[in-house]
C-alpha cells in the first residue's frame, strides 16, 4: 500500500495504473449502458413510454 | 408589486398588468408548467441506460452534500480520529469519486448525442461550467483535509496559482479561505447551477436522437 504505483508511458502520455483502470472501467460501463436493454422501454402509440 | 388603491380595483380579481409578480408568475406558467417539471412519461428514446448517468450524478451530489454537512458540523478532530468520523470522511470522498465518474459518463453521452441541439446550447454550457466549478470544489476539498496530504498539495499548488497570476486572490496556503470556499461558496454555486441545469432540461425536454430526425441538424 505504501509503495509508489506504476506508470504507463506512451510518448507524451503518462498515466498511473489506478487512473488508467478507472478510465478503462468508465469506458466499459459506457459500452454496457449502450448495449444493455432498458426495462419497460416499449413505447405507446404516441411514441411515449410510461 | 402594484397595490390596488381604488374601490373597484380592491374588489377586482384581475391584478394590474404592471405587477412584476404577475409577469413572473405568467412567465413561469408559460415556460415551466408542472407537467414539464415533474413528468410521468418520457419519449421512447429515453429508454436507455445512457440517460441514467445524469440522475446517478445528482444522487451522488446529494450524498456529497449530506456527508459534507455532517463533516462540517463535527470537525477534523472527529473525521480523523473516530470510527464514525472516518466512515463519513470516506463517504464524502467516495461519493465525490462517483459524482465525477458519472458526470463524465453523462458528458460522454451528451457529447455523442450532440445534446446542445435545438436551443439547448445554454444547457450544455451550464454543464461545462458545473464541471469546472466542481473541479475547483474538489481541489479546495483536498486542501481542507487538515492532514499532511493537504499541506503537500497546498505547497506544490501555490506555484501554479502564482504562475497563473491568481495567487493573490486564490491563496492555497490560506486554509481559512480554502475551507470557506469549499464548505460554503462553491457548494452553493454547484448546487444552484445543477438546479438551473435540471430546470433547463425539463423546460425543453430531452434532445431527440440524431437518427430520429434524419441526420444531425443544428
Amino acid at each position: 500500500m505504501d509503495t509508489p504505483t506504476t506508470y504507463f508511458h506512451w510518448g507524451f502520455i503518462l498515466i498511473s495504473t489506478p487512473n488508467l483502470l478507472v478510465i478503462a472501467g468508465m469506458v466499459v460501463l459506457f459500452a454496457i449502458a449502450l448495449v444493455t436493454p432498458f426495462p419497460h422501454a416499449e413505447a405507446d402509440d404516441d411514441g411515449r413510454r410510461n | 408589486m402594484a397595490v390596488a388603491t381604488s374601490v373597484e380595483g380592491a374588489g377586482s380579481s384581475q391584478p394590474e398588468s404592471a405587477s412584476w409578480t404577475l409577469k413572473l408568475r405568467e412567465a413561469i406558467d408559460r415556460h415551466l408548467p408542472m407537467d414539464h417539471l415533474l413528468p410521468d412519461r418520457q419519449p421512447y428514446y429515453v429508454g436507455s441506460w445512457v440517460y441514467v448517468f445524469g440522475v446517478v450524478t445528482i444522487a451522488a451530489l446529494v450524498w456529497v452534500v449530506v456527508s459534507g454537512v455532517v463533516l462540517t458540523f463535527m470537525g477534523p478532530q472527529w473525521w480523523h480520529v473516530s470510527g464514525v468520523g472516518r466512515f463519513f470522511n470516506s463517504l464524502h470522498f467516495w461519493s465525490v469519486q462517483l459524482f465525477f465518474i458519472f458526470m463524465v459518463l453523462h458528458l460522454w453521452g451528451q457529447y455523442f448525442m450532440a445534446g446542445w441541439r435545438h436551443g439547448r446550447a445554454a444547457t450544455w454550457m451550464i454543464g461545462v461550467v458545473i464541471f469546472g466549478v466542481s473541479v475547483l470544489t474538489a481541489f479546495t476539498g483536498y486542501l481542507s483535509q487538515q492532514n499532511f496530504d493537504a499541506q503537500f498539495i497546498a505547497i506544490n499548488a501555490k506555484d501554479a496559482m502564482n504562475g497563473a497570476g491568481i495567487g493573490a486572490f486564490f491563496n492555497v496556503l490560506n486554509f481559512g479561505q480554502m475551507y470557506g470556499l469549499h464548505v460554503m461558496l462553491l457548494p452553493i454555486g454547484v448546487t444552484a447551477l445543477v438546479v438551473a441545469h435540471i430546470v433547463m432540461v425539463r423546460t425543453r425536454g430531452v434532445v431527440k436522437p440524431i437518427d430520429a430526425e434524419g441526420g444531425a441538424q443544428s
